[in-house]
């Protein structure tokens, strides 16, 4: 995989989760009780022996950067390739509109030439998945593909989340690849993980940018099957779509299901963070916890059932929690009723109160809110 | 190389052998503690929270583990451009080698390592103590009184003298006199093993002690005195916080009993402004599951829960059953807990495994003695084993 670069399109291709990135970038989005979107792509990529890894910034990259820093808990803070933080377009000119993603591979086109690698596989942070792209780079070579794709065919497709659409011949040649079609009724999904010759993704941001086209996805891949021989290599394993806040909350929760919990985080490789040196979580003797998942540094004093809870929580003496999402550094006060809430970051929740949301439609809770 | 005012020397060869089997494969600074740290994570984070950014180890007992643990010493911003954490094992030189004969020894073969950086003040710290500490206060007090030698000293029990080095000292804090052990304490301030000393003159004093074939090249036996015999100005800083030496398996049991006591009585491990730093090992989020009871008890990253477990300090990695209970003990990394399994008043090493309906720490409840696995034991299927046993000697 020495030959094999990663870059990482934080393009946020229109997906409403403004309630949680109304402040950070969709990768640096908290998820699944210590993680961000962006450690799973970043995970997957070192554990397949990448090396090298570009990360197109969007805007509110702030959180982002907080988060990766120069790489280090993923192993990318090395002299040789390394962890590349690639800024868009407009920040260096800003009488220009943002126009799509491709401005971004395009104003980074540096990078790519100057990097040793012959192949690229772009990645997207709001597919998670544990994924050993090895696999997917071998399939890649003995197809002779110009570019190839992961799908998975899923259950169902969400009304409200975000989907791009794929159909394959016999052979897995994909024939045709729409971007978030109205119609939910083809299931076999785009999981945003596209392989390629960095040569021929540089002929692609040319011919796009020069036309005046600026989405990688559908000027790059989608209208271009014809020129180009576009296979599919089917996933199997667990994938979560964040595109919607529903979604958020489903996927969240999913992850109390043991069989998930271990597909995703354990029977693969490692999913690195940024480690924040917390004490690990205190139960007191009043607290009554079933079906949960807690990050260290939390301090539970009252009953919490279903949830997920993210580093440095506390929860205070008769308070119940259930069904409910929350993030880093809240504090819920004593005698506190929450159902079906998603908390934000740093959100204080003061004594007798009671929140509750639906179990299809959460209440979220806006960063560093107090209550 | 630039030089530094002060230079921090930490003891680190100790074998622990009053820790039994938990010291059986490494050195007692490499001992785990508080579900997520190793004692030596302790000084080191007190070090960095302090603004001491140049420390040398002196490791010598079973050094692998403790050697990879420290790395470069980033996980203690140690990793600095100037200084950083150097680790000194004993080393072969023109004149012949050989190991560490005592803690001034220890030191005294380092005299290069130390002058490298021509410090003004030399810490020597042990390596086995639970306690936050901001040495850099006890650094400013010494250099106010104008001391030549600092010792930190707490207030203990006058009945618990007789395990001590207790200090004598007059009203301006400064030592007239020092009893190792004694009968009869003529002072309850006991000495933690912290010094600060002023470089030039501890340089003197080691060479001297050096070149006596009776000494025992130790601190608090041969420097000090002998210090205090040639009227040096010899001060002592007074520390009135948590302090704990975890030196027996029934001090280290009682440091984690302490960690699950109602706030302030203990070491506060989630205060943000004096944080404790480890080499965090990277691990899934504990689970705890619909069929667990979990009360008092702290519980680390990478767990899963399915039993009850009560007034007990779970390290990362362990998994405990269903209908397992585990009471009063301590579970260290990666300990796999079957069904019906009782533990008690016990500390589990590192992988083990105890296998189904076993029984740890069998007896009366009011009387039980600590019970100890050693690292990767396996206890079989029903088993039981008395209270106060030691497994894996």
């Amino acid at each position: 995989m020495d030959n094999v670069m990663g870059i990482i399109n934080n393009n946020p291709q229109g997906i409403s989760l403004k309630e949680i990135t109304g402040h950070r970038s969709l990768a640096s989005a908290p998820v699944f009780s210590r993680y961000r979107l962006i450690d799973f792509p970043l995970s997957n990529m070192v554990n397949s022996g990448i090396s090298n890894v570009g990360i197109l910034l969007e805007s509110r990259f702030r959180s982002l950067l907080d988060h990766i820093g120069p790489g280090k808990p993923w192993g990318l803070d090395t002299k040789r390739d390394g962890l590349f933080l690639l800024p868009p377009a407009h920040i260096y000119d800003n009488s220009q509109l943002y126009k799509g993603d491709m401005e971004n591979f395009y104003t980074n086109m540096d990078y790519l030439h100057r990097s040793r690698q012959e192949y690229v596989i772009v990645d997207y942070p709001f597919v998670i998945c544990n994924i050993d792209y090895r696999d997917v780079f071998s399939y890649h070579l003995e197809t002779g593909a110009d570019i190839t794709v992961v799908y998975k065919d899923l259950e169902t497709l969400h009304r409200d989340s975000h989907y791009t659409t794929i159909m394959t011949d016999s052979e897995d040649r994909v024939v045709d690849m729409k971007i978030n079609p109205d119609t939910r009724r083809n299931t076999r999904i785009s999981l945003k993980k596209y392989v390629m010759k960095k040569d021929l993704l540089l002929e692609m941001i040319d011919e796009t940018v020069s036309k005046g086209q600026w989405d990688f996805e559908k000027n790059g891949i989608a209208s271009r099957l014809s020129q180009y021989d576009v296979r599919g290599y089917p996933f199997h394993d667990y994938v979560a779509i964040i595109g919607s806040l529903s979604e958020f909350y489903r996927r969240n929760m999913e992850l109390l299901q043991p069989e998930i919990f271990s597909e995703l985080l354990e029977e693969q490789g490692p999913i690195y963070t940024k480690p924040k040196d917390e004490a690990a979580t205190q139960y007191t003797p009043s607290s009554r916890v079933k079906n949960v998942l807690a990050a260290n540094g939390c301090h539970i004093a009252g009953k919490v059932e279903n949830s997920v809870l993210f580093r440095g929580v506390k929860v205070g003496e008769n308070t119940t929690i259930k069904n409910s999402i929350i993030m880093q550094k809240s504090q819920i006060k004593e005698n506190v009723r929450l159902e079906n809430v998603i908390l934000d970051k740093n959100v204080r929740v003061s004594p007798d109160k009671e929140l509750r949301g639906d179990s299809s439609f959460p209440l979220i809770v806006e960063k560093g809110s107090t209550i | 190389m630039s030089s530094k005012e002060v230079v921090t020397m930490l003891l680190a060869g100790g074998k622990g052998t009053r820790l039994g089997v938990l010291t059986k494969n490494i050195a007692k600074p490499a001992v785990p503690f508080g579900a997520e740290y190793r004692l030596i994570d302790f000084p080191l984070s007190n070090c960095m929270n302090s603004g001491l950014d140049t420390v040398g180890v002196l490791t010598q007992y079973e050094p692998l583990v403790l050697n990879s643990y420290i790395g470069n010493g980033s996980s203690w911003d140690l990793d600095s451009r100037d200084g950083g954490v150097t680790v000194l094992p004993p080393y072969l030189s023109d004149s012949g080698g050989r190991w560490y004969q005592g803690t001034a020894d220890a030191v005294f073969q380092n005299i290069q390592y130390i002058d490298l950086y021509d410090p003004d003040y030399v810490l020597v710290l042990s390596g086995d103590h639970i306690y936050k500490m901001d040495y850099s206060l006890m650094i400013e007090e010494h250099k106010e009184k104008g001391a030549e030698a600092s010792i930190a000293v707490r207030e203990v029990p006058w009945e618990e003298t007789y395990r001590f080095g207790v200090m004598i000292t007059d009203e301006e804090d400064r030592i007239k006199d020092f009893q190792e052990k004694p009968d009869e304490a003529r002072s309850n301030l006991a000495s933690m093993g912290i010094y600060v000393f002023n470089w030039p003159l501890l340089r003197d004093y080691l060479e001297a002690d050096a070149a006596d074939p009776e000494s025992d090249r130790d601190f608090g036996k041969n420097i000090i005195p002998t210090m205090l015999e040639d009227q040096r100005q010899l001060y002592t800083y007074q520390f009135s916080g948590y302090w704990k030496d975890v030196g027996t398996i029934k001090s280290y049991w009682q440091g984690h009993m302490d960690l699950l006591r109602e706030e302030g009585k203990s070491l506060d491990l989630y205060d943000r402004d004096w944080v404790i730093c480890s080499v965090n090992p990277n691990r899934p989020p504990q689970y705890v599951a619909e069929t667990a009871e979990v009360s008092n008890s702290i519980i680390n990253k990478g767990t899963r829960i399915r039993g009850s477990v009560k007034n007990s300090v779970l390290f990362y990695g362990s998994e405990v059953a269903r209908n397992a209970v585990i009471k009063d003990s301590v579970l260290m990394p990666n300990v796999s807990v079957g069904e019906g399994v009782h533990i008690n008043k016990a500390i589990i090493g590192q992988n083990s495994v105890i296998e189904r309906d076993a029984l740890i720490g069998s007896g009366e409840d009011e009387e039980l003695e600590v019970t100890v696995i050693g690292e990767g034991e396996r206890i079989e299927d029903g088993e039981e084993i008395e209270h106060g046993s030691a497994i894996g000697i």
